[in-house]
């Protein structure tokens, strides 16, 4: 833009109209969380009811979830028993029962209602000040809960990931908390240092690449619950945690929290080299072991060794997963107090 | 970074494809793998003594480069990255590790001790990362060589019983069908479809036990050694940029030219090999620095929104002039070396008269900005007054208001009304003793104070055209003119090239590695009491979840291709599911 030429001017209304949204779409999302929570209490329940209704359909029974007869059958049966495998299975497929979990499916529509508001409050704060909507920590944080919430639904479409629901929309919820009641910034310009289209590119790939580390890291925590409860009634102890079988198998939470992980960990690489191409540009440098700069660089090398880690023997299982739940801590911590406290090149959380 | 295994996989049937435990053998040698995997207790180290001195080498090289030890070194350097955020760092902010000793007389010279305030360059950060590209290194090495053979040897060869493996289909050919095509010209097909999926296929025998075998997914690891490989390359370019580079400082006033020579830098890092030989001597003189600040927010009101250099370049000293902007974001790169924008304030221009009577000093002074009205505070020494030095120290408010208190602050960050708000001294300013000072400090032990609240004359304000005279005939200061100034960074970096290549290296080979399935297909002829038909069976090297897809899709071609049964005998997809643990 030239010297005297102003930004274009900001829409405070529809700012106002925004704020409002992301206040509406978090109470939804509040409700949301509690029929998910629900879900989830009442698993005992709901899973009797199930097994009582997928015995009496005896064509649609365990039986023919796998084929008839054979040795391999026996044992199936009995994780499938354990697991309640047509509730959830491994694939995380949607099945014949999937339907019957009332308390879900009210969660899961209005999350798409939530994720709706959201959308409209976070296009609507894009438009008002005609920028993306990412340049201080309010809009990181309202952001980035809406790409959170928006892979999820999107990834509800293709899997059954309610089991995910509790923790996915808890965390979206409180960041929309923390957002409007922590760091409430009314819309404005970026400052010159974000003016660039950098900030579209740099920006949006580490909010989407820290969205699916959160949906891993809630895949590898279920996972460390799944295998703890799974040797505890292997050992014949009583099952402490019956709502865990509407989770799927430790071993198919760690197979897809791998795969988001590989994705989410070739946008993190992605991330950091456009945000050293924009160091350059901006800084004079492109390295210059910023506080930001180094914990980017401290989650890529733990994911790296997450990846490491599934390659090399005996690291597989529990112990990889505890990596990538040291990583997303790392995420966090980069997120939330490296932004506040660390005083740094980054500081543009807008306080 | 990918898995760096790829120990070839027994063939066996116990590796269920997208399981983690199908890939789990160590890098390296697997023996080494082996004496790390037991960490927790039956480890048995007692051999290494008895190998002798090149035995107990080459067992220390086959522990470095092995994955676990890869794997503790990356943790570790993890781990030593943090203090570099916790403590300030040198090369980052010296100030503000200054500051940290003042404040902190009693632990500080321990963290020294400790190189924590140098991380970066640190005896242990540097042990870390080098031992950890050497174990690279001489992981890397072995695996360009044996996939350097995997590209020139054939698939391997067709496992007797097929149906042993994970992924595994057999179809029937429908008796009823006129015209079955024989053995061979089924091998044919079922050669060339493999081929067209980009396997690389081969045809084996003839007659009944006839079969392809194809593979897959090259690329898989060619991309992780490029990704591999692109880390050394990058490391070695930044190593590159540091010792042929250069960086230095310069404040420029409105209306100064900087021309490129080392005598023109506040301050100047070089390089360990920088020649100064290799300085262009091109120019750039500050025309004018505008701010734009935002006037119609109610909530931002006064935030910057746009700084723009307008200067005008010489290339070199004889080439044209030419006007351009520099601005945030947008550096001015010239042969090589790049000019940044990373700073601004006010220069008041001030004339100082000494006691004689004569012009001892006449020029802008660069104030620094304390807070987003430009409250700046500027000190003027004058070592050239005389029969006493001179010296001034005090505030510049571009907006000059009063407070409640009636005390005089800034309103707005443009220069409304600029007034200088300043004490003044005479005496020594001790600037001659040689001992380096901060221009932005001024030291007043040996000086008398003329001017300040304290004294019977008070405080010195000046508005703009303004001369105020000293007391005690000590002289006189004139505010002349404001201007802005600009600090700027001015960098060469030859590594920044290589550096970049190599990054776009990286990414592309991490992607390649993560995403590209290796996998192996073999297909056979089947006859059984005369019933034809063939069984293929599918193979995963690495993580690979979408095998089963690939099963079926080569079942749905094949179905299409030949007339296949309705009920085929097949077990798809039921071993594939029951987990490795």
């Amino acid at each position: 833009m030239g010297t005297n030429s102003a930004l274009e001017p900001i829409n405070e209304t529809l700012g106002v109209y925004s704020q409002l949204f992301m206040l509406l779409s978090a109470m939804v999302y509040a409700v949301a969380f509690i029929f998910y929570a629900l879900d989830l209490v009442q698993s005992n329940k709901t899973i009797a009811e199930l097994d009582a209704a997928a015995l009496q359909s005896d064509q649609k029974s365990l039986v023919t979830a796998g084929a008839p007869g054979g040795k391999p059958r026996r044992t199936k049966n009995a994780r499938a028993d354990l697991m309640g495998e047509h509730v959830v299975n491994d694939k995380m497929t949607y099945t014949a029962s999937s339907a019957k979990r009332g308390m879900a499916r009210i969660a899961v529509v209005l999350t798409w209602l939530g994720v709706l508001m959201h959308g409209f409050a976070v296009v609507s704060r894009a438009l008002a000040a005609n920028r993306v909507p990412w340049g201080n920590m309010y809009e990181f944080l309202t952001t980035g809960a809406f790409v959170v919430a928006a892979v999820y639904v999107v990834a509800l479409l293709l899997k059954d990931l309610r089991f995910m629901g509790t923790f996915i929309i808890g965390l979206v919820t409180l960041m929309l908390c923390a957002a409007t009641i922590g760091f409430p910034t009314p819309v404005g310009h970026l400052v010159p240092a974000l003016q660039s289209p950098w900030i579209v590119i740099h920006v949006s790939i580490a909010v989407l690449a820290s969205a699916l580390f959160s949906i891993s890291f809630a895949m590898n925590v279920l996972q460390l619950l799944q295998h703890s409860r799974m040797n505890r009634l292997a050992e014949g102890k009583n099952d402490r945690l019956p709502f865990m079988r509407l989770v799927p198998g430790a071993g198919a939470l760690e197979n897809f929290a791998y795969r988001i992980n590989t994705i989410a960990f070739v946008m993190w690489t992605f991330t950091v080299m456009a945000g050293a191409i924009w160091a350059e540009a901006a800084w004079g440098r492109y390295w210059g072991w910023d506080p930001k700069e180094v914990w980017s660089f401290v989650i890529w090398v733990v994911y790296a060794g997450y990846l490491h880690a599934r390659a090399t023997g005996g690291w597989t299982g529990p112990r990889s997963a505890w990596l990538s739940i040291i990583g997303y801590g790392c995420v966090i911590f980069n997120f939330t107090v490296v932004n506040i406290y660390f005083n740094g090149l980054h500081s543009y959380a807008g306080i | 970074m990918a898995q760096r295994d790829h120990t070839p996989h027994p063939s066996a049937p116990a590796d269920a494809p997208g399981t983690a435990g199908s890939t789990a053998a160590g890098r390296g040698t697997g023996g080494a793998t082996k004496t790390r995997k037991g960490k927790g207790g039956k480890n048995n180290r007692g051999d290494a003594p008895a190998l002798g001195p090149l035995g107990m080498l080459r067992w220390i090289w086959t522990q470095l480069t092995s994955m676990p030890t890869a794997l503790f070194l990356l943790l570790l350097l993890a781990v030593a990255a943090v203090p570099g955020s916790i403590f300030p760092q040198r090369r980052v902010n010296p100030e503000m590790v200054n500051q940290y000793f003042v404040d902190n007389p009693d632990s500080a010279p321990w963290l020294d001790r400790f190189q924590l305030f140098d991380v970066y360059s640190s005896a242990w950060f540097s042990a870390i990362y080098i031992l950890l590209f050497i174990s690279l290194v001489g992981c890397i090495i072995p695996r360009i060589k044996k996939h350097a053979k995997a590209l020139r040897t054939p698939p391997p060869r067709t496992p007797a019983r097929l149906n042993r493996l994970p992924q595994y289909t057999r179809l029937e050919f429908a008796a009823s069908a006129g015209q079955l095509p024989g053995g061979d010209e089924v091998i044919a097909t079922a050669h060339k479809i493999l081929k067209r999926r980009g396997y690389r296929a081969e045809a084996r025998g003839s007659g009944a036990g006839a079969s392809v075998a194809a593979e897959r997914g090259y690329t898989r690891e060619i991309g992780n050694l490029t990704f591999h490989i692109s880390l050394v390359g990058v490391l070695l370019s930044m190593a590159l940029g540091g010792a042929f580079g250069y960086g230095g400082q310069r404040v420029i006033v409105e209306g100064e030219t900087f021309v490129n020579s080392l005598v023109s830098y506040d301050s100047f890092s070089p390089g360990t090999y920088f020649d100064a030989k290799n300085l262009e001597p091109y120019s750039v003189t500050l025309d004018k620095f505008d701010i734009l600040f935002d006037r119609e927010s109610e909530t931002h009101f006064g935030q910057p929104l746009d700084f723009t250099a307008h200067v005008t370049t010489r290339r070199s000293p004889d080439a044209e002039p030419e006007k351009e902007e520099l601005k945030v974001n947008h550096p001015l790169r010239i042969n090589g070396a790049d000019v940044y924008l990373v700073g601004n304030g006010y220069a008041p221009v001030v004339t100082v008269r000494d006691g004689n009577g004569d012009v001892a000093f006449s020029g802008p002074v660069v104030s620094v900005p304390q807070d987003s009205v430009y409250t700046s505070l500027m000190v003027a020494k004058v070592p050239d007054a005389k029969p006493e030095q001179l010296g001034f120290q005090g505030f510049l408010l571009p907006t000059a208001m009063l407070d409640e208190n009636g005390f005089g602050i800034s309103g707005d960050p443009n220069a409304i009304n600029p007034q200088l708000h300043l004490n003044s001294y005479a005496g020594d300013l001790g600037v001659d003793d040689g001992v380096p000072q901060n221009v932005y400090v001024l030291d007043t032990e040996k000086m008398t104070e003329l001017n300040s609240r304290s004294q019977d004359a008070g405080g010195i304000i000046l508005e703009a055209g303004q001369t105020y005279e000293l007391p005690d005939n000590a002289g006189s200061i004139t505010f002349e003119d404001l201007k802005r100034y600009i600090a700027v960074d001015i960098n060469a970096d030859p590594g920044k090239l290589p550096i970049a290549i190599f990054a776009g290296l990286a990414l592309v080979g991490l992607a390649v590695s993560l995403f590209t399935p290796r996998r192996r297909v073999w297909v056979k002829l089947t006859d059984e009491g005369g019933q034809r038909g063939v069984e293929f069976a599918l193979l995963a090297r690495g993580e690979d979840p979408r095998l089963e897809n690939e099963a079926r899709e080569l079942r749905r071609i094949f179905e299409k291709t030949w007339p296949v049964a309705d009920e085929p005998d097949s077990d798809e997809q039921e071993l594939g599911e029951d987990r490795g643990h």
